[in-house]
């Protein structure tokens, strides 16, 4: 393989490696809290078409973004009232969530620009541009520094900055503040937090708060940054993606990074191997590798290679002793 | 606190799922004034969509013969406590094995082929929940997250099967080759022309017989009380010597073997041939049935109708009123879930209150009688 191959893997492998960063992070928060997100594809979706249809009638990514990140947490405060206020299954709240996202967005989308459930295309300060790091060009002629300055890290959206940023900031939040150890405490043993006199329900909503707002993130990463514009179910199960990803990791920030970046990578595959031959195996079958990522949760689920464990008090409503 | 009394049992299968469906309606009605139509003229547009003619309640039928095995999949799954979201993947693979019978036995007679078929679209529907409740119950893999997996893992397998080993060498499109018209499922138009062009086929026989079949399971077999022990107390059921491990194997074979029979619906009895995406998501229709139904079958077969006349009803609507597309029915659908499946509690404390008061005057009065009758 050559160098130029390499760096273009890279630099792909970081940008679909983004939207399940953020999402894989925003479940972070609400599964060590106790609260089990399978609804994250719905935020997702909400999200991006949120932002997409703000985008195009106001014609700022800003203002785009911020109403997908005000829908996504307005969709996440809806799956927390049924799961902590009304102690209801997270599963069916995840469920219907994601449901109610698919069909909203398609729907409004049909009814507000009536093309088909999409978006009108989006351009100029609609759409985010790509930042090009400081010097790049300058740097590109160093030896093999250069190239991965200006090739791999250089030129991408800022959500993809944010996104990497947020894992240190995830890791020091989780195991270096009060905020972070009762988060934790709450997803692993609720009593103890509510017999020390901190209120277990105002934690779990904190919690995902901060799912909601990185969830949006993820969303709008697909419909002003990546894309121009949004389309019907165009998220395409990366929310399941990333919670593949935050299982395979066991809920940990920095597992979670590398585990994003081995599925962005699959990604990257999956499109560059598009009908080409392999030296001795010959053709992989573009759906093998798109089952990968599916196929190693599973597989690590199963205790054959490590072992997950979830937060001990994941999927269980916290009830207060009278 | 006071205690909460328990709701009569017709206020608990009738009522509080009335109230949550009137909540869904009325949301999803809210929607349609807010887009500036009207909703009484919307639901008007489904019922005779849905029941006024024959094609319009033959697609009813057809929609709701699917909905009758997902719900039932999802139902007794949940009678052994487990959530098996994976009705989409087993539906998807078992049409594999629908699909190698009709092809082999096309040229014989569909009295041969359909129950053969059966069993097939049976085999692998439940091998693919098998494996899901085997990790559940040998290697403790929630079951939630292996069924959305395995939906994925069915989807990518599907597409491969599709394209590199069913299509034909002839063909460009991602498809089988057409099953012959000696080994498809009759359809219900041959005997009864009032169905007119619809494709609701024999298969809503099987749904019928399905639907009883899975009241005597439940109620009335060992291995259906044994189920509902595992539900309703995993260490109970340990305690009295039943193979928890086993049983949760049994059930998710049982509910995936069910939820493969909707292949037989699709494939060998409207599409005559294996299509990408035949399942169209009706596994996760059959959690909106089963939820709605209180896991019941007659729950189940009514709330299969409601889902079936909604699915066809949109279509039409789509039609009249081009501004409400196809996508309102998902919505419903979803705010139906979240009514019932996880807002429960948002009715239901309230209802057991009121209902709690009501009967307070009775049952103070019924003490009053029997401490007071002693005496004299």
């Amino acid at each position: 393989m050559d160098l130029e191959l390499i760096l273009s893997m890279a630099n792909a492998t970081l940008r679909l490696a983004t939207p399940l960063l953020l999402a894989a992070l925003a479940g972070l928060y609400s599964e060590r809290s106790g609260i089990f997100d399978i609804g994250l594809e719905g935020k997702m979706l909400a999200a991006a078409f949120a932002a997409a249809a703000t985008a195009a009638v106001t014609g700022s990514a800003w203002l785009g973004l911020f109403a997908g990140v005000a829908v996504s947490i307005m969709t996440t405060m809806v799956q927390g009232f049924a799961s902590i206020t009304l102690k209801g299954n997270q599963m069916i709240a995840g469920v219907a969530v994601t449901m109610l996202a698919a069909g909203l967005t398609t729907f409004l989308g049909q009814t507000w620009f009536g093309q088909g459930g999409r978006t009108p295309q989006l351009s100029g300060d609609a759409r985010f541009e790509r930042i090009i790091l400081p010097y790049a060009n300058e740097l590109s002629g160093v030896p093999i520094v250069g190239p991965i300055y200006a090739w791999v890290l250089s030129g991408h959206y800022i959500l993809v900055y944010i996104a990497f940023l947020a894992v240190p900031a995830t890791a020091f939040v989780l195991y270096r503040t009060r905020f972070g150890l009762r988060l934790r405490a709450v997803g692993e043993n609720p009593k103890a937090v509510d017999t020390a006199g901190i209120s277990v329900t105002f934690q779990r909503y904190q919690a995902i708060f901060i799912t909601g707002i990185l969830a949006g993130l993820s969303g709008a990463y697909f419909s002003i940054a990546q894309g121009a514009g949004f389309g019907n179910e165009m998220t395409a199960g990366k929310g399941y993606v990333a919670l593949a990803a935050l299982i395979f990791s066991k809920w940990r920030p920095v597992p979670v990074m590398f585990t994003c970046l081995l599925f962005g990578f699959l990604d990257a595959l999956q499109i560059r191997m598009q009908s080409t031959e392999l030296p001795l195996i010959g053709e992989v079958p573009v759906q093998a590798i798109q089952a990968l990522p599916y196929v190693l949760t599973v597989v690590l689920l199963a205790g054959f290679i490590g072992r997950a464990v979830g937060p001990k008090a994941g999927g269980v409503p916290y009830v207060k002793e009278r | 606190m006071s205690a909460r009394h328990p709701l009569p049992r017709w206020m608990d299968i009738v009522l509080l799922p009335a109230i949550n469906l009137i909540m869904a309606f009325t949301i999803s009605g809210l929607v349609v004034l807010m887009i500036g139509e009207s909703p009484l003229e919307a639901i008007s547009i489904i019922l005779y969509g849905a029941f006024g003619y024959g094609d319009g309640f033959g697609y009813t039928l057809y929609y709701a013969t699917n909905f009758v095995f997902t719900g039932l999949a999802f139902a007794i799954a949940a009678h052994a406590g487990l959530f098996n979201i994976g009705g989409n993947g087993q539906a998807y693979v078992a049409g594999l094995g629908v699909i190698i019978v009709a092809l082999a036995l096309d040229q014989t007679h569909w009295l041969l082929a359909m129950p053969i078929a059966i069993v097939a679209a049976g085999i692998f529907g439940g091998a693919w929940a098998l494996i899901p409740g085997y990790l559940q119950a040998k290697r403790g893999s929630h079951v939630v997250i292996t069924t959305i997996m395995f939906n994925f893992i069915a989807a990518a397998l599907m597409v491969y099967m599709l394209n590199r080993v069913l299509k034909p060498a002839s063909s460009q499109a991602p498809q089988s080759e057409t099953i012959d018209v000696a080994g498809r499922v009759p359809q219900l138009r041959e005997f009864i022309p009032f169905f007119g062009y619809s494709p609701v086929n024999l298969t809503i026989v099987l749904a019928i017989a399905a639907l009883v079949a899975a009241y005597f399971l439940i109620w009335r077999t060992k291995l259906g009380y044994q189920l509902r022990t595992l539900g309703q107390n995993s260490v109970a059921s340990r305690y009295a010597g039943m193979s928890n491990s086993k049983l949760i194997m049994i059930a998710m074979t049982i509910s995936g073997a069910c939820a493969g029979m909707v292949a037989v619906n699709e494939v060998m009895g409207v599409q005559n041939r294996l299509v990408l995406d035949f399942v169209a998501d009706a596994g996760f229709v059959g959690i909106a049935v089963a939820l709605i139904g209180r896991n019941h079958p007659i729950g189940i077969g009514l709330a299969a109708v409601l889902f079936g006349a909604l699915y066809q009803g949109g279509q039409e609507l789509q039609f009249s009123m081009p501004t409400v597309t196809v996508e309102m029915i998902e919505v419903i659908q979803a705010l139906i879930i979240l009514f019932t499946g996880a807002m429960e509690g948002l009715f239901r404390p309230a209802l057991e209150r009121s209902y709690a008061l009501l009967s307070f005057e009775q049952n103070a009065e019924a003490t009053r009688r029997a401490t007071v009758e002693p005496e004299s």
